[in-house]
């Protein structure tokens, strides 16, 4: 395992318990005097479904690969760290249940400028919502269902593609 | 061949968690060619492992496609699309 992916394993935890997004992004730009911008991206989990008047509330399950989740997310970062110049990351991804409102994930990145910060975030969200294996079950009603992958999240991953790879123009 | 097969989400609630193969029928061992041998086990892998069901693959926790090389030990995962974040 090479020295940037351990480095970057560090910055991902992937637990059941919440996190205090105040907290997660004062401890990441804390002394260092090159940031200028933080962005930070929480994800919820929305109501899917009206709860039934006097019925169980909705809830949701999140299961996920132990292992391949932390190391997926880390070659994520190494992946973001190359393309971007930003400083600090932080993903922090919860498992197992949750409620409506709850928070999920959450990517956090500091940067000298702004644009930076954006684009790392938006790449960090958009391939971890393909690549790392977490999958959401939702439960409502009595009734229990696996939620199904989006097309959309595959074009939003993919916008990325440009510039990688083959496309890259030369060293 | 000794290959550790996991299983995640709807797969995983249909076949169980994972079970542990002992390969030496494939002349050439492939995810691809495992996949093909585990549908024909019984009806629940063959109705899990459906190809229409999309399932994406990893072997030792990184995703790979079906012509991936298979070597003794190794960790073979299926499991539908992934939807966290």
């Amino acid at each position: 395992m090479s020295d940037e992916l351990i480095r970057a394993l560090s910055c991902v935890r992937v637990s059941p318990e919440d996190f205090d997004l105040g907290a997660e992004v004062a401890a990441l730009r804390a002394g260092d005097p090159g940031v200028g911008a933080v962005v930070s991206f929480v994800g919820t989990v929305r109501e899917w479904q009206a709860a039934p008047s006097g019925g169980a509330p909705a809830r949701m399950e999140l299961e996920h690969y132990p292992g391949m989740t932390e190391r997926s997310i880390a070659e994520l970062i190494v992946r973001a760290r190359a393309r971007f110049d930003v400083r600090g990351v932080r993903v922090i991804h919860r498992v197992g249940p949750l409620a409506v409102c709850d928070q999920i994930v959450l990517v956090a990145v500091t940067s000298a400028h702004r644009h930076q910060a954006f684009d790392c975030a938006s790449f960090l969200m958009d391939w971890l919502k393909t690549r790392a294996p977490f999958w959401k079950k939702e439960t409502a009603g009595g009734e229990s269902r696996w939620v199904d992958a989006r097309e959309s999240d595959e074009r939003a991953a993919a916008r990325w593609s440009q510039g990688e790879g083959e496309g890259e123009g030369g060293a | 061949m000794s290959l550790t097969i996991r299983y995640f989400a709807s797969v995983r609630e249909k076949l169980g968690s994972q079970e542990a193969v002992e390969l030496s029928a494939l002349a050439s061992p492939t995810v691809g060619a495992l996949h093909d041998w585990l549908t024909q086990r019984s009806d629940a892998h063959a109705a899990a492992l459906s190809p229409e069901r999309g399932l994406r693959t990893a072997c030792n926790q990184a995703l790979c496609d079906a012509d991936q090389a298979l070597a003794d030990g190794d960790e073979v995962a299926f499991f539908p699309p992934v939807t966290g974040g």
